[in-house]
């Protein structure tokens, strides 16, 4: 653990030997390695990295997003962050999203844990997930216009306001009956019934 | 499932989003499955969850686990304010235990800046944080325990969570909103009697987790509520990217303080439970053994605590002390600069997990080298083991829902962010 950074480099030695065709760029940053890999090779190279036992990638720790906006040649870049539980590894993998077509395949096939996490990044993102058995909005609601965690969606946006969902229920006591107004007597024998007693004579 | 085969049901206010529908069962009966619409506000559960169960009996067949109803949109907040700014924030992530998730984020930032607390900084961090591991799974198991019946177990924990979110006032000001951390060290120094006053506090609490363990761990009606219900196997748990006492129960011993020790964790004497079955009663000794484990750690922190500053001296970093703010003009440009500016990191991203009391609580930063994050993701345990939440309920009772729900520990404000 002392040595973070020559751990780093040794997971990418054996990360080039495993699938080294698969990546198209890496650096050691911080201590950590991370690797960039295209949209189509995802599938190949995720499946390599939970398989493959020199790398035993078991755990898929995280799944985002980065809308990088004009400063790159893709505008989104989907994060996924992953650990060996039996080699302490860590491992950033980035894939590049263009703005046109915002998909990748999903990897809910290699871990169930990254259905809600794909939902999560559908949801702010509008990144589509290929393959996702269920890619409905999580954290909003379907009605929500837009994704929020995109750069060119406002702080301070507002959203429009949306219909109930099913037909409200109506409300039964404006429709009863009312019966008409009671006429208030007031009771005999009472002071106030003597005194109208008295008028009325 | 055929689609022509659904049947439109109103579920009345609000309507219902959710695939799941009552469905023909197929026997001699000709009967169907009832679907149960729980939450989002049911007096069983805490926390805003809606849970849509399709029930064949008291069997639930299927369930859709509805969240997102406390999202306030803290990763887009955090976009807006500069670094130090976001600690109000966090604060409000997993509010049992605010202090993990100050000095989570605090982490983060210092990883970026590639600088590194001063050691009695770490070592303040190592005791409130473990203090608010003890207070959130106090709450837990009291909540927990309360749903099954046994009030009695709710009060003593809450008594205990009590006395120990006193010593957490006591240093920081505040029971919830502690908002103590900050990039490069914490805010304040311990008081000077705090040692003492732990010692009386620690010996309380541990006589409330021995009255709350006699009155539940072998209790024949919670035990029976609890075992073998909402199993995973080690294989399932890793699977469903669970961490934290969730994945212990489980049986894999892996825990980011021993794993990829933090804030001078590998300097503390300490076990990590671990279950065998992974069912609910599995996590429930898990996170009864991880408060002893965790008082043991603060007492170690509490006795070995090094002298010297609190926070870094870099004046781009942290504030300089107000002496050299009021009597020199250097000491007052680095003030003005960094109140107005924030501490500002160089261009990079960075992930930093720390050990949260639910589970790996992860904080995702990009920075453009400017003083506000570009991008802030928070990998928060609770969503994540909500996401498991379907899979351990099937073949379930209705009855085990809400046990199930206490042992994931779902706390809104770190579920939904």
């Amino acid at each position: 653990m002392s040595d973070k950074k020559g751990s780093a480099t040794d997971l990418l030695q054996v990360i080039a030997q495993e699938g080294g065709n698969l990546l198209l760029r890496s650096a050691v940053e911080l201590g950590d390695l991370s690797v960039t890999v295209s949209a189509e090779n995802l599938s190949a190279f995720l499946s390599l990295c939970k398989g493959s036992p020199a790398l035993s990638f078991n755990l898929l720790v995280d799944i985002t997003a980065v809308d990088w906006m004009d400063s790159r040649d893709s505008r989104f870049e989907v994060v996924y962050q992953l650990l060996s539980l039996s080699k302490l590894w860590r491992l950033t993998v980035t894939v590049p999203v263009p703005e046109g077509a915002p998909e990748v395949p999903s990897v809910v096939s290699l871990w169930a844990g990254a259905n809600f996490l794909e939902r999560e990044v559908w949801d702010m993102f509008g990144i589509r997930f290929k393959g996702h058995p269920d890619l409905r909005r999580i954290l909003l609601y379907e009605e929500f216009v837009g994704h929020p965690l995109r750069k060119d969606y406002p702080v301070q946006g507002k959203q429009p306001r949306i219909p109930l969902r099913a037909p409200e229920v109506e409300n039964t006591a404006r429709r009863m009956e009312r019966p008409d107004l009671v006429t208030i007597r007031a009771r005999r024998g009472s002071k106030a019934s003597d005194e109208a007693r008295s008028a009325g004579e | 499932m055929d689609d022509s085969k659904l049947l439109d049901v109103d579920f009345g206010v609000g309507g219902i989003t959710t695939s799941i529908r009552p469905r023909p069962l197929g026997d001699d009966l000709h009967s169907e499955t009832m679907v149960v619409n729980l939450g989002p506000a049911h007096p069983a559960t805490h926390g805003t969850i809606r849970i849509v169960a399709e029930l064949s009996g008291e069997k639930i067949v299927d369930a859709d686990v509805d969240v997102g109803y406390l999202h306030r949109g803290f990763e887009k907040m955090s976009e807006t304010v500069d670094y130090n700014q976001v600690m109000p924030y966090t604060d409000r992530l997993n509010y049992v235990s605010p202090a993990i998730n100050n000095f989570g984020w605090c982490l983060t930032i210092e990883k970026l800046l590639q600088i590194e607390a001063p050691k009695r900084a770490q070592y303040i961090r190592v005791i409130l944080s473990e203090i608010s591991r003890v207070a959130d799974h106090l709450t837990c198991l009291g909540a927990s325990a309360m749903e099954l019946g046994a009030f009695t177990v709710m009060l003593y924990m809450m008594e205990a969570r009590e006395l120990l979110w006193d010593m957490i006032e006591e240093v920081t000001g505040a029971r919830l909103t502690v908002s103590y951390g900050r990039v490069g060290g914490v805010k304040d120094d311990l008081t000077p009697d705090f040692g003492e006053k732990t010692v009386d506090v620690f010996k309380k609490v541990r006589e409330h987790l021995v009255n709350c363990d006699r009155l539940l761990t072998r209790n024949r009606i919670f035990i029976d509520r609890m075992c073998d219900i909402a199993l995973l196997t080690a294989e399932e748990a890793i699977n469903y990217s669970l961490t934290g006492p969730m994945l212990r129960g489980s049986g894999v011993k892996h825990d980011l303080r021993k794993a990829f020790p933090y804030s001078s964790y590998e300097d503390f004497d300490f076990e990590v439970p671990v279950g065998s079955k992974g069912d609910n009663y599995d996590r429930f000794l898990v996170r009864f053994a991880e408060m002893e484990q965790a008082l043991r750690i603060c007492e170690q922190a509490i006795k070995n605590l090094p002298e010297g500053p609190i926070i870094v001296s870099d004046p781009h970093i942290a504030l300089s002390p107000k002496d050299e703010v009021y009597n020199s003009i250097d000491g007052m440009i680095n003030h003005f600069e960094l109140v107005m500016y924030g501490v500002k990191p160089p261009k990079g991203s960075v992930y930093q997990g720390i050990e949260g009391a639910n589970g790996e609580l992860g904080f995702y930063v990009v920075s453009d080298g400017s003083g506000k994050p570009y991008r802030a993701h928070v990998r928060s345990p609770s969503f994540i083991h909500m996401g498991s939440m379907r899979k351990m309920l099937l073949g379930a009772n209705v009855s085990d829902l809400v046990p199930t729900f206490g042992m994931i520990n779902m706390i809104g404000g770190e579920c939904d962010r």
